[in-house]
This record gives structure tokens, C-alpha cells and sequence, in this order.
């Protein structure tokens, strides 16, 4: 009995490693806002939420199969959490009653197991009616499918076969053992048998009643003797222990990966609600293959910013289908950090499945997707900056694929503009030329300049806007670079109290950066 | 003619067929490692003695060598080594049987014991039969055991075996236990109950979950109430165990004595063989001597240590072959050369493989020729020993001179540093004198010394150079040349390693 409600056919693998720069997006995008929002100090959500988010799919039809099962969960919500709180229970009493199951007695293990089998049909018969009451009022095929098994395999007469066998196996009768002669004329082979029933076949009944039967009694006083008798015993209850708790194990299994499958979209519930709160916006995305370059979208915003502010924030809407690459340049503190970041943070949440912070969103799926951020925290490394950015970026470069999506933040920028445009330059002119889409936020003009005048139609423009007055919008619009990052706005800003950017409080550590360009 | 041993072709020859001490020389030449390892493992046949044996006569070193041969064959190895685990099991049987209480648990045992037995001879024939085995003696072993085979006795062992162990295979019973009480029956169909409940819960399975069966101890016996059991199960099947009963009375003394021993000897080869199989893996060769009594010209290419190169596999390091040959009238190598570059190895190297030639194994080397001597004599440097100087010359000139009063011109002695802690013009004299008393043996000889001018004392003496890496004399080559003693290289290199040459001075100096 399978779950699928992660995939068609397959089960979420809550052990699959996270992608080797998971640490790199977890930063660069501040993931770390994002899951908090989803799992709600919920650290099995949380770990869930991270897996699913980080591991997303670029098989458009999984990202659909998913999309429509969150529908459905954000249609009927108390429902869905209703089920999850059923595997929440289950792996909750395990953990209360049975530390584990076990003693090393066999006789300790078949009580366990019973007991803990007791329980689970107690939360699989709770499941069974919810599944009943629910079917019909469900859409997607992933919970339609599921209700269905459910309500199948669940039915009254299995309930009363598994009753049967827990009352049975607590062994009132005694217990009995067939037995064959390995080496030695030692008794091997044992095998637990179910006696068979007295009405059964006359035939059977009127023949066993000849065959001779010996028996023997241990003497009171024969302790070694009642001890082997236990033994032998114990290899009976051994096999019918052992099947009861593998039967228990692949029950809690069962919930478990009940639970696994259901705790992303509970996350995309949590998410959802906080976001309803302060109401900013989601949308359900349009993946395109990830041989197209789309990527088209209204009111887009850095979800992670709003969650941190608590309300909604500005949105960018773009048209950059059939782009390869995205150059973005402007005025500090602009937005640029912020789009690249809700750039990001929506491909991400795209190829998991989830909605998107915006009004509308499409873009193409991506094969592999990186982050290369400028970062200052490393500037005391003996290595030199310059040589850790080649690091990562050599790192990055070692797995990329043909249509992956690299965003860089002011990469490069640890040299001169005009050393670290030439590596730009060469590095994001062999990206393109090799299929990798690739957003630029960068303050070198040398860079973005260069591949303005080459006047492709491939390249999009854009930057941040600033008004006359110096005031920034936090919108990004297509435009040519200028030669200068208006860092002298920010200079003054700090420094002489004058008008300027309202500090955008997404930006905040990197608030001294860039100052090179006064 | 009838096959005698797998060991010694003829029956009696007054050969020295084992020793039970070990030789002198074995710790110097690291021989007691080599053997122990060669023979760990393998206690229970007693193989040491056959190694501390060196054979004499060149018929018996060919005899063995040709088996040698034959067993090289990786199919008859296997299937010699089948054999021998299939008797090994025996004895274990046999042995346990004088432990056991109960009487149809040893009957039981006893049936295991013969029915493998059985199984080890019939299987050795049929392999051996349709192996392509060249050698003497396992030509003579097969045909033994063809006929033992087809005899009378085996053929009835075989059969009754045979029979016993069917009709106890369909012994099938039940056992019910409530409470103190035990009723014993024959199995009427009753369903497997744990394969009932498997299959109920089936559906929940996601994969693979625990294995929750207590590892029951099962101990080889039988306890009181299982062996009131079986008593019972014997009720039930009265015949068949009337079978086992008789059966065992009749085949008490089975193992055949012929069979015994060559189970025993032939571990000689297959401990050896399998000794040398991992360093054949690494690469290194091994080969069959020439071995002879007349002339003493002798040579080995690519030979080396087999106790160190052990040592070195273990740790992964590489080993290092050297060549080595003496002509006309040459006999004694004087190794000199700087230390730590393997001058000692390749002074055991030299007797290890006459030594193991000797035995009929074959040796380190790609090819080798080797004299067969009449006594391996040693003086190694035990560096403990220095604790009263002129204590350890004294002790030292009287060892020496023992093994020159000892030594013939057929014996071969191997000489390791010694005078090391002598005034060197004291070292200088009697080392030449005692080589010249060596040269005047005419025997083979392989002298460490730290003193070059021994090299070149005559016609017989051939110098021996441990090398380094130009360059790097911290770096050993572990290489053995042939070559004048010449201090000259040694400090040209060390020159080098500190840039102190010509070149190396031209370069450093800024100009």
C-alpha cells in the first residue's frame, strides 16, 4: 500500500542527500526563512519541507501531479491535516509505549507486538472512515487514488482476519512445532504451526486419532528441564514474534511514509496561511520544458522578505521569455538583491510543486540550479578572495548541465572591474554558449556594458530604478547600464542624514557594499 | 608400482623423513616467519617437521617439484582443497562423537562423519580422473584411489550410508508443548502459522524492516528434554533407527590409513602454494630452480626476500627484486654499500632460496639455478648482544670459527656485519682473514661487510653494491648491484641532495 501523493508511482525518499550546494542556496536565498514559514517549529516538517524544496523536479508532469494534490489540500484542508495527525499519533504511541520493541525474550517481543499491532488497527480503522467520508470530494488523482486503496484494502473482513490472529498468537492453547532431523539427530527445521481445526476434514480427524501420540511431563523439580522446554518454546514464539513485529514495522512504516508524503503539502498549508494573513499573493506556476527560455511573470516578489516584514512587498513584473541571460545592474539597494532572490526562490518552489509569490508566474524548468553570490563574510580567508570565488565557481562548474539556471550576485567583484569583468565576461559568455541560463546582478559596468553593445536578442537589461529625486522604487525595468552604482545616494544617506533610499531592510548586511563606485 | 607417499617417492630409503626441532639458521634467515606463516592455520596437520626437513637427493626434490607442478593447476588445487575441508569436517564429527551423551545423537554424528567422508574420497577420485596430472606421485595417488573406489568395502559404505540418511530425511514430527507437557507425534499438515501472519499484513509492507528472530544459541548437543524427544521420535519411526543402529556397528573403523596420510602431506603443497599465490598476485614471480650438487655456479633473476616482502605487502609498500649470479670460479658475494639499502635481505634472500629449493618449492626469481648444499651455516649481528665489547669479539671469532671447523666445501655460509663494533683496523684484519680462510673452503658465500676492500681479495669474491637514488641518498633503491665498491657515488649524491654539485652551485649562486 503506497501513498503517491509526492509522485504517480513512486515514493518520496526522505533520505535522498540534498544537492551538494544546498548550504549555498540555504544563503544565498534565506531558504532558511522560507522553511521556518512552512514547518512552524515542526523539526520533522521542517526536515521534509527542506528535502522537498531542495530536491525539486524538473519532469513538468510530477510538477503538475503535485500541484493538483496541493489544490485539493488547500480546498480541504481539515481533512488533510486530520490524516497527517493520524501518522503524527501513531509514531507519537510508538514512541511513548514501545521504546523500540524490544526486549531479547521472544515472549517480550510477541507481546509488544501485539499490543503495538492493537493500536495501529485502532489509527488504520480511523484512517478507513475518513477515507470513506472523503471520497468524491477530492480531485486530483493522487487523492482519489489513495482513498480508493484505502477504502479497498481496508474492509470489514480483513479488520476481522487481523482480530483473529492477535488473539490467537497470545499462544492460551500451548504451542506446536514441526520438526525434521538435521545433522546429528538434532532436531532442525522448526517451523510454527496453526493447529489444525477440529472441523476440518472427518477424514483427517478419523486418521490422526490413530496415529500414536508419546508424551512426557517435566518433573516439578527439574529446573534445567523447564528451562530447555522454555527454550524449544521460545523457537516457536521466536518465528510467530518475529512475523508480528516485522507485520507491526511495516505498518509503522506504512504511516510513516504516509507521513512523509503528507508533510510537504502540510508545509505548503502552513505557508499559504501566513501568507493569506498579510495577503500577498500566490499563484499556481506554469512550468515550460527546460529546452524553452521562458520566463514571464506579474507581480513577482521575494517571499522571504515579506515573511520577514510581515506584509506584502512590491512585485516585479517581467517578460524575459527566450532570454538566456539577464543582466541586472542599478542603483544600490535598489532591489536588485531582492529580485534575484525572488527569482530564485520561485524556480525553486516551481519545481517542487508549490505556488509562487505572484500575481502570475511561467518559466522554464532548469536541470540543475546554482547560486554564486559575492561573499563578504570570507574576506579574512588567507586563500584571497578572488582565488575562494574561482573555488566555488570551479565547484559549481564541475556539475553543471546543459539548460541548469546560475545566479550571480555581484560575483567576481573581489579584483578590479576590469579583471573581474574579463572573467565574468569569458565565464557567462561560455554559460550561455553551453545552454545555462544565467542572471547577472553586478555593479561593473565594463560587464554589462560589453554585452550591450554585442546587441543580442538573447540579452535582457535590467535595472533598478531610481527616480529624479534619488528615491529609489525597488522595481527593476528594462534598461540599459549606466556608469555609475549611485553609490554616492547611500553615501550621503549614511553620512550626511540627506534624502535617498528608505534602507530596505532585506539588504541589511550588505548595506556597506559597493562603495568601489563612488 | 603402489603409491607410497605424496612426500617421498620410495618407501625406504633411510631418508630423514620429518624433524621436530628447528634449524639453527631459521631466525637468521627469517625462515621461522616465513614458515609460520606458510603454515598458519594449518596446525592440526603438523607441518612444520616436513619444513624443517631438507631433502638431500635431487630424485626427491624433482618428485616433489613435479607435484608442485601439477598442483599449480588452479582446478585440481581446488578441488585437493574440497577434499581436504570435506575431512577436516570429519575429524570435527568424529571428535564431537567422544563428547556426546546421548546415543542416537552420536549415531547421528557418526552418520554425518562417514556420509562426508564418502563424499571427500568419491569427489577426489572423479577430480583427480579427469585432471590433466603430469607428476609421479599424484599419478600413483590417483590410481590408488580409483581403486578404492571400486572396492568392496567402499561401495558398501557408500550404499548403506546412503540408504540411512533417506530414511531419515522423511522422519517429519510434531511437537506440542503446553505447559510442563510434551506430546510428540508424526506431522499431519498442519499450515506454517508464521507464514499466515506474514501474509496479513503483507499489504503494509514499504521495504525491508528488521529482522526481530532472536539468535537462538544453537549449540552443537542435546540437552535432556530433546533427547527425550528424539527417544520418542524413535518410537514413532522404529525402523529407521533400528538402520542407524546396525549401521553403526558395522562401519566403526571406516577412515582408510593411505587416505589419512595423503590428506595430511599433501597440505605441504597446498599450505606453500597458497602462501605464494598473493605474491604471484602482486606481480612478483616465483619459479622452479634448477637445482644441482655438481658446480657452483649459481644464479636467481628478480629474486627477493619472502618473509620482508610479506611484510611489505601488508603494508602496500613495493618490493624490490634483485638478480643475482656467480660464474666460474666466483662464490662468495662481499656486499657492501650504504646501510639501510638492503645489503641483509639480500644475505637471507641468498639463503632462503637454497633453502626452500631444498624442500622442492619452487623459489623468488624468474629463473634460478641453485646448488643443493649440505648445510646452511649463519653469523648474523645481534645488536643486543653488545654489552662488553671484547666480550662480543671474543664470543664472535669463536662462532665464526665453529662454523669454519663445521663447513664443507658442499655448505654455504652467510656472513652479516660482523666486527661492526670493532676498532677498524682490528675488523679490517681478521675480516680478511677470515674471508681468506672462506676463499680457501671453496664454498658459496654471502659476506655483509661495511669494509669495501674485502671486495676485490680475489678471482673468487664478487662485490655487491646497495644503491641509492641519485640525488636523494635519503632515498633507498633497495637494489643489490653488481658493481666495484666505490664510496665515490654515495657522496656525489649526497652532494646532490644538497645542491652542493657543480651544476647545483652554478644555479643557486645569483650571478
Amino acid at each position: 500500500m503506497k501513498a503517491f501523493l509526492m509522485y504517480r508511482n513512486r515514493d518520496f525518499d526522505p533520505q535522498q542527500p540534498l544537492p551538494p550546494n544546498e548550504e549555498a542556496l540555504r544563503q544565498d536565498l534565506e531558504l532558511d526563512t522560507l522553511f521556518e514559514a512552512m514547518a512552524q517549529e515542526d523539526a520533522f516538517l521542517s526536515k521534509i519541507v527542506k528535502k522537498a524544496v531542495l530536491s525539486g523536479e524538473n519532469d513538468l508532469e510530477v510538477i503538475r501531479y503535485r500541484q493538483h494534490v496541493l489544490k485539493d489540500c488547500l480546498h480541504k484542508p481539515e481533512v488533510v491535516r486530520e490524516i497527517y495527525d493520524i501518522t503524527v499519533q501513531s509514531h507519537d504511541n510508538k514512541k511513548k509505549h514501545w521504546l523500540g520493541i524490544f526486549t531479547r525474550y521472544p515472549g517480550g517481543i510477541l507481546s509488544s507486538a501485539i499490543g503495538m499491532l492493537e493500536m495501529f488497527v485502532g489509527l488504520l480503522k480511523k484512517l478507513r472512515r475518513i477515507a470513506g467520508e472523503s471520497a468524491g470530494k477530492f480531485e486530483s488523482e493522487g487523492f482519489t487514488r489513495f482513498f480508493a486503496m484505502i477504502t479497498q484494502e481496508l474492509d470489514d473482513a480483513y479488520f476481522s482476519v487481523v482480530e483473529n490472529h492477535l488473539h490467537d498468537l497470545k499462544f492460551r492453547d500451548g504451542v506446536l512445532l514441526s520438526a525434521e532431523l538435521g545433522p546429528g539427530n538434532e532436531g532442525a527445521h522448526y517451523v510454527l504451526r496453526k493447529p489444525n481445526q477440529s472441523g476440518r476434514g472427518w477424514m483427517k480427524r478419523v486418521f490422526s486419532k490413530k496415529a500414536p501420540v508419546y508424551s512426557f511431563s517435566i518433573p516439578r523439580r527439574d529446573d534445567s528441564g523447564a528451562r530447555a522446554l522454555g527454550k524449544l518454546k521460545d523457537r516457536g514464539i521466536n518465528l510467530a514474534a518475529n512475523a508480528l513485529a516485522q507485520s507491526a514495522d511495516h505498518i509503522d512504516c506504512f504511516f510513516n511514509m504516509l507521513r512523509v508524503e503528507l508533510a510537504f503539502y502540510i508545509g505548503c498549508l502552513n505557508l499559504y496561511g501566513q501568507l493569506a494573513r498579510i495577503q500577498a499573493p500566490i499563484t499556481f506556476p506554469v512550468p515550460a520544458a527546460s529546452g524553452e527560455r521562458r520566463h514571464h511573470f506579474t507581480g513577482l516578489y521575494d517571499v522571504c522578505l515579506a515573511l520577514t516584514l510581515q506584509k506584502s512587498v512590491v512585485g516585479n513584473a517581467i517578460n524575459a521569455d527566450d532570454k538566456d541571460l539577464v543582466i541586472i545592474t542599478g542603483a544600490n539597494q535598489g532591489g536588485k538583491s531582492t529580485f534575484l532572490r525572488s527569482i530564485g526562490l520561485a524556480q525553486l518552489m516551481m519545481q517542487c510543486g508549490m505556488f509562487v509569490p505572484a500575481e502570475s508566474f511561467g518559466a522554464n524548468v532548469c536541470s540543475g540550479f546554482f547560486t554564486h553570490y559575492r561573499r563578504e563574510e570570507d574576506a579574512s580567508m588567507q586563500s584571497g578572495k578572488l582565488d575562494e570565488e574561482l573555488g566555488r565557481m570551479n565547484e559549481i562548474v564541475s556539475r553543471i548541465t546543459l539548460d541548469s539556471i546560475v545566479l550571480f550576485n555581484e560575483s567576481f567583484a573581489a579584483t578590479n572591474e576590469r579583471e573581474g569583468s574579463e572573467i565574468a565576461r569569458q565565464i557567462v559568455s561560455a554559460l550561455v554558449e553551453k545552454g545555462i541560463k544565467v542572471f547577472f546582478v553586478t555593479h561593473f559596468y565594463e560587464f554589462a556594458h560589453g554585452f550591450f553593445e554585442q546587441g543580442r536578442p538573447n540579452i535582457m537589461f535590467l535595472r533598478a530604478e531610481r527616480r529624479a529625486d534619488g528615491v529609489r522604487t525597488f522595481k527593476l525595468t528594462p534598461g540599459e547600464p549606466l556608469p555609475t552604482s549611485y553609490g554616492e545616494d547611500l553615501y550621503r544617506t549614511i553620512f550626511e542624514g540627506g534624502r535617498g533610499a528608505a534602507c530596505a531592510p532585506g539588504a541589511k548586511s550588505r548595506k556597506y557594499r559597493n562603495t568601489s563606485g563612488v | 608400482m603402489g603409491f607410497h607417499s605424496i612426500l617421498f617417492e620410495k618407501t625406504t630409503d633411510g631418508t630423514k623423513r620429518e624433524t621436530a626441532s628447528v634449524p639453527e639458521f631459521f631466525a637468521d634467515l627469517n625462515l621461522d616467519q616465513i614458515v609460520d606463516r606458510i603454515t598458519a592455520g594449518r596446525q592440526v596437520y603438523r607441518l612444520k617437521p616436513f619444513f624443517y626437513t631438507p631433502l638431500r637427493d635431487i630424485q626427491t626434490i624433482a618428485y616433489r617439484q613435479e607435484t608442485m607442478r601439477d598442483l599449480q593447476d588452479e582446478t585440481l588445487l581446488a578441488h585437493i582443497k574440497a577434499f581436504s575441508e570435506k575431512m577436516v569436517n570429519m575429524r570435527r564429527y568424529l571428535a564431537m562423537i567422544e563428547r556426546l551423551y546421548y546415543k542416537l545423537h552420536q549415531q547421528g554424528w557418526f552418520l554425518e562423519a562417514v556420509e562426508i567422508y564418502c563424499d571427500a574420497v568419491r569427489s577426489l577420485s572423479h577430480d583427480l580422473s579427469r585432471s590433466g596430472i603430469r607428476s609421479r606421485g599424484l599419478m600413483a595417488f590417483r590410481a590408488y584411489v580409483a581403486e578404492y573406489v571400486q572396492s568392496d568395502a567402499f561401495t558398501a559404505l557408500a550404499a548403506d550410508t546412503q540408504k540411512v540418511k533417506n530414511d531419515l530425511s522423511t522422519v517429519k514430527y510434531c511437537v506440542r508443548i503446553k505447559g510442563d507437557h510434551v506430546n510428540v507425534r508424526r506431522y499431519a499438515g498442519e499450515i506454517n502459522y508464521s507464514v499466515e501472519v506474514e501474509a496479513t499484513f503483507r499489504k503494509f509492507k514499504q521495504g525491508a524492516v528488521k529482522d526481530y528472530k532472536i539468535e537462538l544459541p544453537v549449540q552443537s548437543g542435546m540437552n535432556h528434554v530433546e533427547a527425550q524427544i528424539l527417544d520418542l521420535v524413535a518410537k514413532l519411526y522404529p525402523e529407521v533407527f533400528s538402520h542407524l543402529d546396525h549401521f553403526c556397528a558395522q562401519h566403526r573403523g571406516f577412515p582408510d590409513e593411505t587416505i589419512r596420510v595423503f590428506d595430511r602431506e599433501i597440505q605441504f603443497y597446498v599450505a606453500y602454494l597458497e602462501h605464494i599465490a598473493k605474491f604471484k598476485c602482486a606481480g612478483l614471480p616465483f619459479c622452479y630452480p634448477r637445482v644441482t650438487r655438481r658446480g657452483k655456479e649459481v644464479y636467481d633473476d628478480q629474486g627477493f626476500d619472502l618473509a620482508l616482502a610479506d611484510k611489505l605487502l601488508a603494508d602496500k609498500s613495493p618490493i624490490v627484486c634483485n638478480d643475482f649470479y656467480l660464474k666460474g670460479k666466483e662464490r662468495i658475494f662481499v656486499v657492501s654499500g650504504p646501510n639501510q639499502g638492503g645489503k641483509t635481505t639480500f644475505a637471507r634472500t641468498f639463503g632462503q632460496l637454497h633453502y626452500l629449493a631444498s624442500l622442492g618449492c619452487p623459489v623468488p626469481g624468474r629463473r634460478a639455478q641453485l646448488f643443493l648444499c649440505d648445510g646452511i651455516f649463519t653469523h648474523f649481528e645481534k645488536v643486543e648482544d653488545i654489552t662488553n665489547l671484547r666480550g662480543k669479539l671474543q664470543d664472535d671469532l669463536v662462532r665464526i670459527h665453529a662454523i669454519i671447523e663445521q663447513a664443507t666445501p658442499d655448505s654455504i655460509i652467510l656472513i652479516n656485519e660482523i666486527f661492526s663494533s670493532t676498532a677498524l683496523q682490528d675488523a679490517r684484519v681478521l675480516s680478511r682473514k677470515i674471508l681468506e680462510r672462506i676463499i680457501q673452503l671453496d664454498l658459496l658465500c654471502v659476506y655483509v661487510t661495511f669494509i669495501d676492500e674485502l671486495a676485490s681479495l680475489g678471482a673468487q669474491t664478487v662485490s655487491m653494491v646497495s644503491t641509492v637514488v641519485p640525488g636523494n641518498p635519503a632515498l633507498r633503491t633497495y637494489k643489490i648491484e653488481r658493481k666495484p665498491a666505490d664510496g665515490l657515488a654515495f657522496a656525489i649524491s649526497i652532494a646532490e641532495k644538497y645542491r652542493l654539485t657543480y651544476d647545483g652551485l652554478k644555479e643557486r649562486i645569483p650571478s
